[in-house]
């Protein structure tokens, strides 16, 4: 029987995230004694009601430490080596990868990122993971107290349990001497949906030779209420800002429908997107292994499938 | 004053590896290294190494560091960054080092680094793609103590302290760090530059300086994996796809979209 703490990830509401209620569902396939929940800053409503035994709020990331993290870790590391559980979790999610990793080398933990699977069973944690882009999948045992975990967005479903927990208040024990500051955010202005948040997303590729087509598969996107993502190379290529990129070291969507326009299929893409409930392809080499992951696919060039298949959703769309 | 900057390069299987030819060997756990795909510094290092030429470029004087930890390293891909025209390449090697965990891992490269510096920069790739960790660097500033900033996409040395830019999932963030500090540098950066046949003709009479285990003061009983690797396979698809095919390619685009519409996904 094992305590677990895991630490929460916020949504743009404040509110407790996703991929933190998939997280519970990953902690609640563990054989546990108790599950704590770290909040970062007050609890939010959503919080008072999760399915644990605790909450436990941390002092609020400052603006000039956020991404980088340095009052949270320590307040955490020193949360951690006074209660001991015997596992950390955190999701893989921008401050989940940071955080986790830090706290886990402070505490001379081991840490186990990115994990789709864990069990306790025989009371070590066992967790698979990807790697390789996702063309392999490893199993490793945890030899450390704690196991310090992150799991993978949509490996999980999310819990839809309630509860009531207890609620602690902690302040920060210490203030550390930060020396690394964020004096300015700049943020790509976001029209419709969020992408991690869309039913519906369309992506292009390096098969869409350019900037232009981008213009189409965002009417595409509008017409079906959904957001545009695109693969590594197309932002590589300067195409379309990288704060759309789906996949591995990009975002992780898990929409109802993945459009995937001119693109190949790499395991490092579709480690973003895999989780998606379809999967619709269109692109002109049967034996792109896009053809391996999609439900549904046209064989073709986009310049004379997309027109067609714009219009004929915006019919059926009327 | 030379600024020295030690940049984290591994070794990696080429991720460009076609899917067909990715195999593991499940006795050992390990990847088969494809015929005729010879393997590769990692991507984001190389990233890494461009992100140290450009504070070259901008006039900033600086000695380049390159610092590997593995086993049976390929001199023909670990010398791409000499090429590239970073200064040294230092190789700690030695049997079993390519399978430590990330904490044996960033042990050795914090002893190489205690012996061979002091350094005033240590930038990482974001990511390797062989096991896709992602922590080595923000394990190695934990370690030796120093500021850490991930995601970098530009780098400014202004005096003794570093003016950043760090990605973030909606756009950027500028940043100020001291020197030294660990940073990690993304694919943002912009593509690593090409060896010219000048970088190559360098790099060919440059030597790698080798360390071993015992050079840096650590022994294997120190190394010992705390996160083991019990199983390394390949997960089976069973995915099937159905192809939409019209009389023409507009036809299939047409007849597509019927056909999510009467699955009701559209
Ligand atoms: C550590 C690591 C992390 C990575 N992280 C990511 C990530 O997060 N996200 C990501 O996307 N990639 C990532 N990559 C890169 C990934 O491996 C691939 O290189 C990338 O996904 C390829 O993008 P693509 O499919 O657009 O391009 P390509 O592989 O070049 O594919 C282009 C496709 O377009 C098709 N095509 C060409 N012309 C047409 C046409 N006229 N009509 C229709 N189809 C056409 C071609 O048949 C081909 O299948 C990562 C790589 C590494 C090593
Ligand atoms: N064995 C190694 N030798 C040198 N640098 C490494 C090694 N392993 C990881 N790194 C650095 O750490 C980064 C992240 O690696 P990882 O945490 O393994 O994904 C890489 O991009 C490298 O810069």
């Amino acid at each position: 029987m094992s305590s677990i703490f895991l630490v929460a990830d916020r949504d743009e509401h404040g509110e407790i995230a996703q991929s933190t209620l998939q997280a519970i569902s990953a902690a609640k396939g563990l054989s546990s004694s108790s599950l704590t929940v770290v909040v970062v800053g007050d609890a939010p409503a959503s919080a008072l009601s999760l399915p644990v035994d605790k909450v436990v709020t941390v002092s609020p990331i400052d603006a000039d430490d956020d991404g980088i993290y340095d009052q949270v870790t320590a307040d955490l590391a020193e949360i951690v080596i006074k209660a001991s559980p015997d596992v950390v979790m955190f999701s893989k999610t921008e401050f989940g990868s940071v955080v986790g990793a830090r706290l886990a080398f402070r505490i001379d933990a081991a840490f186990a990122p990115d994990c789709i699977e864990l069990s306790n069973e025989t009371g070590t944690v066992r967790v698979t993971r990807p790697v390789y882009g996702g063309s392999a999948l490893a199993e490793y045992e945890i030899n450390s107290s704690p196991a310090v975990v992150s799991i993978r967005p949509g490996a999980f479903e999310p819990s839809t349990d309630t509860g009531s927990p207890t609620v602690e208040k902690l302040a920060s024990a210490l203030s550390v001497n930060r020396s690394v500051h964020v004096s300015d955010t700049v943020a790509e202005v976001r029209e419709g949906v969020r992408l991690e948040d869309a039913k519906v997303v369309v992506s292009g590729g390096r098969g869409l030779g350019g900037p232009e087509p981008f213009s189409v598969l965002a009417d595409l996107a509008g017409v079906l209420g959904g957001a545009v993502g695109a693969s590594r190379a197309a932002c590589d290529a300067g195409w379309i800002d990288h704060s759309h990129q789906v996949g591995l070291t990009g975002k992780s969507v898990s929409p109802d429908v993945y459009i995937a326009i001119g693109i190949s299929g790499a395991s490092q893409h579709m480690a973003g997107c895999s989780t998606s409930r379809t999967i619709v392809a269109i692109n002109k080499d049967r034996d792109s292994n896009i053809f391996k992951e999609a439900r549904f696919g046209v064989i073709g060039a986009w310049e004379k499938v997309l027109p067609s298949f714009l219009a004929t959703v915006r019919d059926l769309k009327l | 004053m030379t600024v020295r900057i030690v940049v984290l390069a591994k070794q990696v299987p080429d991720p460009e590896t076609p899917p067909s030819q990715f195999k593991v060997d499940e006795s050992t756990n390990s990847v088969i290294q494809p015929n005729g795909v010879p393997p590769v510094v990692n991507g984001f290092d190389l990233n890494a190494v461009e992100a140290a030429l450009r504070l070259r470029d901008r006039g900033d004087e600086v000695e380049i560091t390159v610092l590997s930890v593995g086993a049976k390293f390929a001199m023909d891909a670990m010398k791409k960054p000499l090429a590239m025209g970073a200064d040294r390449l230092v190789l700690v090697d030695g049997p079993g080092l390519d399978r430590v965990d990330s904490t044996g891992t960033v042990k050795v490269l914090a002893a190489a680094i205690k012996k061979d510096g002091p350094f005033d920069l240590i930038l990482g790739g974001r990511q390797a793609s062989d096991w896709d960790q992602a922590h080595v660097p923000l394990g190695l500033a934990e370690i030796l103590k120093l500021p850490l900033v991930t995601l970098v996409q530009k780098l400014e040395i202004n005096g003794d302290s570093l003016q950043l830019q760090r990605v973030t999932p909606s756009g950027y963030q500028v940043v100020t760090a001291p020197l030294p500090s660990v940073l990690t540098i993304t694919n943002e950066l912009g593509e690593p530059r090409y060896p010219n046949l000048r970088g190559i003709m360098q790099a060919s009479r440059k030597q790698p300086e080798m360390l071993s285990l015992a050079d840096v003061g650590l022994s294997s009983d120190e190394l010992v994996p705390r996160l083991e690797l019990k199983r390394l396979y390949i997960p089976e698809s069973n995915r099937q796809v159905e192809l939409i095919e019209g009389e023409d390619e507009a036809d299939s685009g047409r007849k597509l979209a019927l056909r999510l519409r009467q699955e009701k996904l559209i």
